[in-house]
């Protein structure tokens, strides 16, 4: 009798997560299901009350379109160059920086290591303005050296990777030592190939990050065939605000590397918010 | 005698060469990223503190005019506003991302099927680029009547809105919007959060008689202090640099945001970029940094506390 009303509870219990979960799935799905069929709409067809969600007609004229309304191709191939070089300069520069910040003893070590860590707290937004004079004045506004340089030393990275280390057991880099290795060689062959979980937490951190900042290009990025995806996209949406079709197109395709990558390194993201939150 | 002392010495060269030798190899390692960081983020931060004391529109020489910046900026009417939109945007953001993301958390915490599935989902909006994502928002979300949320107002005998194109509801959009975009993320640190906590204080605790919602309210809260500290931290201070969001929901076609809507970062980029104030953007900023320099102390106190725990 009262096993039985117990596993009845646990049934309600379980009826109202799962009504809970699908309005929660539906909150969360309702704009990309919206921008799909929105996407493949005239513009006329758009605001109709009510909103036609199956579409019999669907018009994919819109994806061709787009292409050549605006030079979507090359706003693509400038996101993906910036993109790829930001990455493997960040790993890089990053990974080599805390190799020595953790497994080498040196003068200066905690003096510079503070300067990295005292700087995570200040926000990017603080330092825009003087940031730009100065890359102005090296004759960098408006190339993609200088969204490059904006993105690819950054404090998080170092600071990620030399965590990581921390963990592996100093006595692997002495017996290296011993063995005659030299530290270039104990970085190359034995610490990189341990740390692929926090190379892939920083390359999908900073792949992301590069692939939609906004504020960076939009301050730098004047020439419109140096423009990224995310300003040319926001510029297209400002002088045609009445294209709905032509811009849940270009949101469709802007979106689908992320959402590739985001699907393929999805654990290594939970990781990386995760050391992130218990380190502080 | 002397010639041992010839031996020493020559063996506490060599050991201070090779002690060089070890520090110029450390050295190799960190140059690349360091010379970087400290040329392009340690160099600017440095002059961020000096123009805020100068009048300088980036190319006539540099003014020191003291701190008449800071002054001029409380009488800006526009720098007061976005003061205190930056305020009252953090006021309702934090506490209801806050509320939404343990709320999920705890829902995709249950063992049943198809978490892994639903957390996606829940953390998706936070990956998505914000342009394409605020470019749909502004569809659903449109003044006129044929919008979706319009449309659910009407069909539930409310009143259509004009959300973002009415100053009394631009930040309420904002709002609902940026909960909507990042609860995602703080939900995964809730979920941490939650899988720290020790089965046996549950199992304690329904031995003496409690309930779901004791155990919830005796155990699982106390448990997450920490992580609800530190997640009011992060949330915080990313509220006070809330700035794209503004730009895409409130901004105009030129991308001007009007004071109803004007928060602190966008007052710093149009005093750059658009009136060339750089003296009296710097000024702004710090006092961005003050911000979140006292909220970054605030952390670094309650984390002692809680390391002491």
């Amino acid at each position: 009798m009262i096993t039985g009303s117990k596993s009845k509870n646990r049934i309600i219990g379980k009826v109202i997560i799962y009504a809970l979960l699908i309005v929660l799935a539906i909150i969360m799905l309702i704009p990309f299901v919206w921008m799909i069929t929105a996407s493949l709409k005239l513009n006329k067809d758009i605001f109709v009350i009510p909103y036609q969600w199956i579409n019999p007609e669907p018009r994919w004229q819109n994806y061709i379109d787009i292409w050549t309304k605006i030079p979507l191709a090359k706003y693509a191939l400038n996101t993906v160059k910036l993109t790829l070089i930001v990455t493997c300069l960040q790993i890089l520069t990053s990974s080599f920086a805390a190799y020595a910040f953790a497994k080498l003893q040196f003068k200066g070590r905690n003096i510079l290591f503070l300067a990295y860590i005292a700087t995570i707290a200040v926000p990017w937004q603080v330092y825009m303005v003087p940031q730009f004079i100065f890359m102005r004045k090296l004759g960098l506004a408006d190339t993609h050296l200088a969204i490059i340089i904006l993105q690819a030393f950054s404090a998080f990275g170092v600071f990620l990777m030399r965590q990581f280390y921390e963990g592996i057991p100093d006595s692997l880099c002495e017996a290296a030592r011993i063995d005659g290795m030299n530290e270039y060689k104990i970085y190359a062959q034995i610490m990189l190939p341990l740390s692929k979980p926090a190379l892939s937490t920083l390359i999908i951190f900073t792949f992301v990050n590069t692939w939609n900042d906004f504020l960076g290009p939009l301050i730098y990025l004047t020439t419109d065939s140096k423009k990224t995806l995310q300003i040319g996209i926001k510029m297209f949406i400002s002088q045609y605000s009445a294209e709905y079709g032509l811009i849940m197109a270009a949101s469709v395709l802007s979106l689908i590397p992320v959402l590739i990558v985001f699907m393929s390194l999805q654990k290594y993201f939970v990781a990386g918010i995760t050391t992130g939150a218990v380190k502080g | 005698m002397s010639s041992n002392a010839a031996v020493i010495q020559a063996k506490s060269a060599s050991a201070k060469k090779r002690e060089v030798r070890k520090a110029m190899v450390a050295y190799s390692f960190i140059a690349p990223n360091f010379l970087g960081f400290a040329i392009f983020t340690l160099g600017p931060i440095i002059l961020a503190f000096i123009m805020a004391f100068t009048e300088w529109d980036g190319s006539n020489p540099m003014k020191f005019i003291g701190i008449q910046n800071f002054a001029n900026l409380f009488g800006n009417d526009r720098f007061v506003a976005a003061l205190k939109n930056t305020i009252v945007y953090s006021i309702f953001t934090v506490p209801l991302t806050l509320v939404a993301a343990l709320a999920l958390a705890i829902l995709l915490n249950q063992k049943i099927k198809g978490t892994t599935f639903f957390r996606t989902v829940t953390f998706f909006p936070y990956v998505a680029s914000l342009v394409a994502v605020a470019a749909v928002w502004n569809m659903l979300f449109t003044p006129n009547k044929g919008g979706l949320m319009n449309q659910l107002l009407m069909k539930v005998g409310l009143e259509p809105l004009k959300w973002a194109a009415a100053p009394n509801t631009v930040m309420f959009t904002i709002i609902l919007f940026s909960i909507w975009k990042n609860m995602g993320y703080y939900m995964v640190i809730y979920l941490a959060g939650l899988q720290g906590i020790s089965e046996d204080l549950y199992e304690a605790a329904s031995l003496d008689g409690a309930n779901g919602w004791q155990k919830f309210w005796y155990v699982t809260l106390p448990q997450l202090k920490p992580t609800t500290f530190f997640v009011t931290v992060m949330l915080t201070i990313s509220c006070f640099k809330i700035y794209d969001i503004v730009y895409m929901l409130a901004g105009g076609s030129n991308g001007v945001v009007n004071k109803s809507a004007i928060v602190l970062v966008y007052y710093i980029y149009e005093e750059a970029f658009r009136n060339w104030k750089l003296g009296s953007a710097s000024a702004g900023a710090l006092v961005l940094f003050a911000i979140v320099l006292i909220i970054t102390l605030i952390q670094f106190r309650g984390e002692k506390n809680y390391a002491n725990d």
